[in-house]
C-alpha cells in the first residue's frame, strides 16, 4: 500500500469531500495560495477557486463566527485555525454559539462545521504556539473532538468530521505533518467513538492520544524486552470516547497508564483515568496513572521544553513500577 | 420583492405588528411580576417601529439574527404568540421545546436564526448567513439586529471588515436606545457610531427609530440594493426602551430620569405616532384601531392562558438535542 504524509492525508480528505459536496468550503488565514504555514491545504485553491477556499483577515473570532452562520444556513465550513493556541480567540463563537445552537433551539438549527487546528510541543515555539488544548473543548457539551494519531487516522477522521452534522474540532499534531503512514487509495471513513487497539497485551494498558500513541507504542516495545506485555489503545476521538474498548482492556490487564500531551491538571488524562477508576475499580491491581504535559507554560529553551512532555522512557518506567507492584502513590 | 409600504392593508399590518409586540411584552412583564415566569426577560416596548419597519421590508426567506431583547424581532419576523409564550415559560410546545427561553428563541421557518444572550454574539452568524447566501447565488438578505452596547464588541469590527471586503448582503441594524444596560451610551461610545461602519467603506444611515414609515422606507431601499450586491449597509436607529435593562430593573433613577421616560412615552411612542398618522390620513378610524388593539390583546391573553396550562417537557428530553444524530 502507498504511504503518504499526514499533511497529504488531510489535504486529500478535504479535497475529496469538497468534490463530493458543494456545500463544503474552507476558510481561514492564508489557506489559499499560501496553503497554510504547514502547507496542508496547498493546491486546493487551484482546484476549487477562491470562492470555496477563502483567505480571511487575521480575525479568528470573526471568521469563526462567519462559519457558524454559514453552517446554520446550510453550508459545511471547514475552519482553519492556524495554531491550537488561538482557540482562546474563538471560544465564544465555538463554545457559546456553535456548541449550543442545536440544543438551545430545541433541535431546530444545527451547526455542521469542522474546526481544524493543531497541538503539540517541542517545536521550539514557546508558550503561545505549543499548547495542546483539546481538553478545553472536550469539556463543552455539543462539541466532538478528534485527535488523529497518524496519516491514516487523519484522513478517515477528517472525512467523518466533514460529514458530521455537528461542530467537530480536529487537533492535528503539528510535528507529525511530514510523518508517513499507509493510507488506502480507496475511500474510507473512521467512525467517531471507536478506539483502535494497536497492540494487544496482558500486563498493562497504555492509552495514548495523538502523537502519544507513538510514545506508547515505543514504550510497549521497550517493555516487551523486559518481558512485560503492554496493550496500546488510541482513542482516536475523546468526545465521544470509546469507553467500552478502554474498560475491556483494563479489566483484562488490571493496570492502566493514560498518556496525553495536554496539561495534566483537569485534563484528558484525568477524565479517562477517572472513568477507569469508577467503572473498572474492582478489576484494578494498581492505581491508574496519568501522564500529561507538565503544568507549566511551555518553555522555549530545548533544555526545558523537552522536560514538559511525556516520553516513551518515562511511560515504560511507570509501567515497570506498576507491574512490579511498587507503591506508586508518590509518582 | 417588497416595496415600501404604501397601501391600507400594508399600513394596518405594520400597525398590527407593532401592537402585537407591545401586547406580547405587556403580558411577559406581567408574567414576571406575578412570579409565573422562570428567570428574567428584556422588554422591547418602545422600540417596535424598528423591528416592524425592518422586518416588513423582508421576505420570509430573508434571515435575521436577534438579541437578548429579541421578542420584538421574533414577532415582527412572523412568530406566533402561543409558541413564544410557551418558550418563555419553559414549556414543551415552545419554539425551542423550553430549552432556550426568552433569550434564545429561534424560528427558522420564518428566517429567524435566533436571539443571542451574548451581547454582539450574533454578528458573526449574521455575516456568515450572508456569506452563505452569496456563495449559493441566492438573493436573500440577512439583517443583524444589535444594540448600541454591542458596538463596543470587537467581533463587530472583524465581521464588518469581511462583509465590506466581500460585499456581503448583510444589513447591520444598530438599535440605539440610549443605554448600554445601566449606562448612558454617551459614556461607552466614542465618536459617531455610524462613522465606525463608514471606516470600512460601509454606507451608513441614521434614522428615527420611532417612525415606522421612515424605517421601512429606508430598509426597503437598502434591502433591494443588498439583493443586487451593493451591500453591506449599516443603519443606526434612534429609539428608546421603556422598561429597564430587564424586567427586574425597576429603580432606574440613578441612570435616567422619570421625566425622560415620560417624555418618550407620551410624545414619541411609535405606536401612538403611527396611529395618529393613520387616522389623520383617513386610512383608519380611531374605532378601527381600538378594535384592532382589542383583538390583539385578546389573542395575547389567550396565548398566555394556553401557555400557563401547557405541559413542561418530559425529563427524558434533558439530554436530547446535544448533538444532531440522524437515525
Amino acid at each position: 500500500m502507498r504511504s503518504i504524509t499526514l499533511s497529504q492525508a488531510v489535504n486529500e480528505a478535504i479535497a475529496e469531500e469538497m468534490r463530493r459536496d458543494e456545500t463544503v468550503f474552507l476558510i481561514g488565514e492564508d489557506v489559499a495560495e499560501a496553503g497554510t504555514p504547514f502547507k496542508v491545504t496547498s493546491g486546493l485553491v487551484e482546484e476549487f477557486g477562491t470562492g470555496r477556499v477563502i483567505d480571511t483577515p487575521i480575525a479568528e473570532q470573526g471568521f469563526m463566527g462567519l462559519a457558524v452562520g454559514a453552517a446554520m444556513t446550510g453550508a459545511r465550513p471547514i475552519v482553519d485555525l492556524m495554531f491550537g493556541d488561538f482557540l482562546f480567540l474563538v471560544m465564544d463563537q465555538l463554545c457559546n454559539q456553535a456548541a449550543k445552537t442545536h440544543y438551545m433551539s430545541g433541535g431546530k438549527l444545527n451547526v455542521p462545521l469542522v474546526l481544524r487546528t493543531n497541538l503539540g510541543a517541542t517545536r521550539r515555539s514557546a508558550a503561545q504556539h505549543s499548547q495542546s488544548l483539546h481538553a478545553l473543548v472536550a469539556h463543552i457539551p455539543g462539541l466532538k473532538v478528534a485527535m488523529p494519531s497518524s496519516a491514516y487516522e487523519a484522513k478517515g477522521l477528517m472525512k467523518t468530521a466533514i460529514r458530521d452534522d455537528n461542530p467537530v474540532v480536529i487537533f492535528e499534531d503539528k510535528l507529525m505533518y511530514q510523518d508517513k503512514a499507509e493510507v488506502p487509495e480507496d475511500e474510507y471513513l473512521i467512525p467517531f467513538g471507536e478506539a483502535k487497539v494497536l497492540r494487544e497485551g496482558r500486563d498493562v494498558t497504555l492509552i495514548g492520544t495523538s502523537s502519544m500513541r507513538q510514545v506508547c507504542e515505543a514504550a510497549a516495545a521497550m517493555l516487551e524486552a523486559d518481558g512485560i506485555s503492554a496493550e496500546v489503545i488510541d482513542p482516536r476521538t475523546i468526545s465521544p470516547l470509546d469507553e467500552a474498548t478502554i474498560l475491556g482492556s483494563v479489566k483484562k490487564t488490571t493496570r492502566a497508564i493514560v498518556v496525553d500531551e495536554g496539561h495534566q491538571n483537569f485534563g484528558t488524562t484525568a477524565e479517562i483515568a477517572a472513568r477507569i477508576s469508577e467503572k473498572a475499580f474492582y478489576h484494578l491491581d494498581a492505581p491508574v496513572i496519568r501522564m500529561g504535559a507538565m503544568d507549566v507554560p511551555i518553555p522555549f529553551s530545548p533544555a526545558l521544553e523537552d522536560l514538559t512532555v511525556p516520553t516513551a522512557e518515562k511511560v515504560a518506567e511507570n509501567a515497570r513500577r506498576l507491574v512490579a507492584g511498587e507503591l506508586i502513590h508518590a509518582l | 420583492m417588497a416595496d415600501a409600504k404604501t397601501n391600507t392593508e400594508d399600513y394596518l399590518q405594520m400597525y398590527r405588528q407593532m401592537v402585537r409586540i407591545r401586547a406580547f411584552e405587556d403580558n411577559a412583564n406581567q408574567l414576571y411580576l406575578d412570579a409565573k415566569m422562570p428567570g428574567l426577560t428584556h422588554m422591547y416596548s418602545g422600540e417596535e417601529a424598528v423591528a416592524v419597519g425592518i422586518c416588513e421590508a423582508l421576505e420570509v426567506t430573508d434571515k435575521i439574527t436577534s438579541t437578548h431583547r429579541g421578542h420584538g424581532h421574533c414577532v415582527a419576523k412572523g412568530a406566533a404568540f402561543k409558541e413564544m409564550f410557551c418558550e418563555l415559560l419553559g414549556k414543551e410546545e415552545g419554539y425551542c421545546r423550553g430549552k432556550g427561553g426568552s433569550m434564545h428563541i429561534a424560528d427558522q421557518s420564518n428566517g429567524n436564526l435566533g436571539a443571542n444572550a451574548i451581547v454582539g454574539g450574533s454578528m458573526g452568524i449574521a455575516t456568515g448567513s450572508a456569506l452563505r447566501a452569496k456563495m449559493q447565488g441566492s438573493d436573500d438578505v440577512t439583517v443583524c439586529f444589535f444594540g448600541d452596547g454591542a458596538t463596543a464588541q470587537g467581533l463587530m469590527y472583524e465581521v464588518m471588515n469581511m462583509a465590506a471586503l466581500w460585499k456581503l448582503p448583510v444589513i447591520y441594524a444598530c438599535e440605539n436606545n440610549g443605554y448600554s444596560e445601566y449606562t448612558k451610551t454617551d459614556e461607552i461610545a466614542a465618536g459617531e457610531i455610524t462613522a465606525r461602519a463608514e471606516a470600512f467603506g460601509i454606507e451608513a444611515h441614521q434614522v428615527d427609530g420611532q417612525d415606522v414609515l421612515a424605517v421601512n422606507k429606508l430598509t426597503t431601499d437598502l434591502v433591494q440594493r443588498a439583493r443586487k450586491g451593493e451591500g453591506p449597509f449599516f443603519i443606526e436607529l434612534m429609539t428608546y426602551r421603556y422598561h429597564g435593562h430587564h424586567v427586574g430593573d425597576i429603580n432606574r433613577t440613578y441612570y435616567r430620569t422619570k421625566d425622560e421616560e415620560a417624555e418618550w412615552k407620551t410624545k414619541r411612542d411609535p405606536i401612538k405616532l403611527f396611529g395618529d398618522w393613520l387616522t389623520s390620513e383617513g386610512i383608519a378610524s380611531e374605532d378601527d384601531l381600538a378594535a384592532l388593539g382589542e383583538g390583539v390583546r385578546q389573542e395575547a391573553a389567550d396565548a398566555v392562558t394556553y401557555a400557563l396550562a401547557a405541559p413542561y417537557p418530559d425529563g427524558s428530553e434533558v439530554d436530547m438535542h446535544v448533538f444532531l444524530e440522524k437515525t
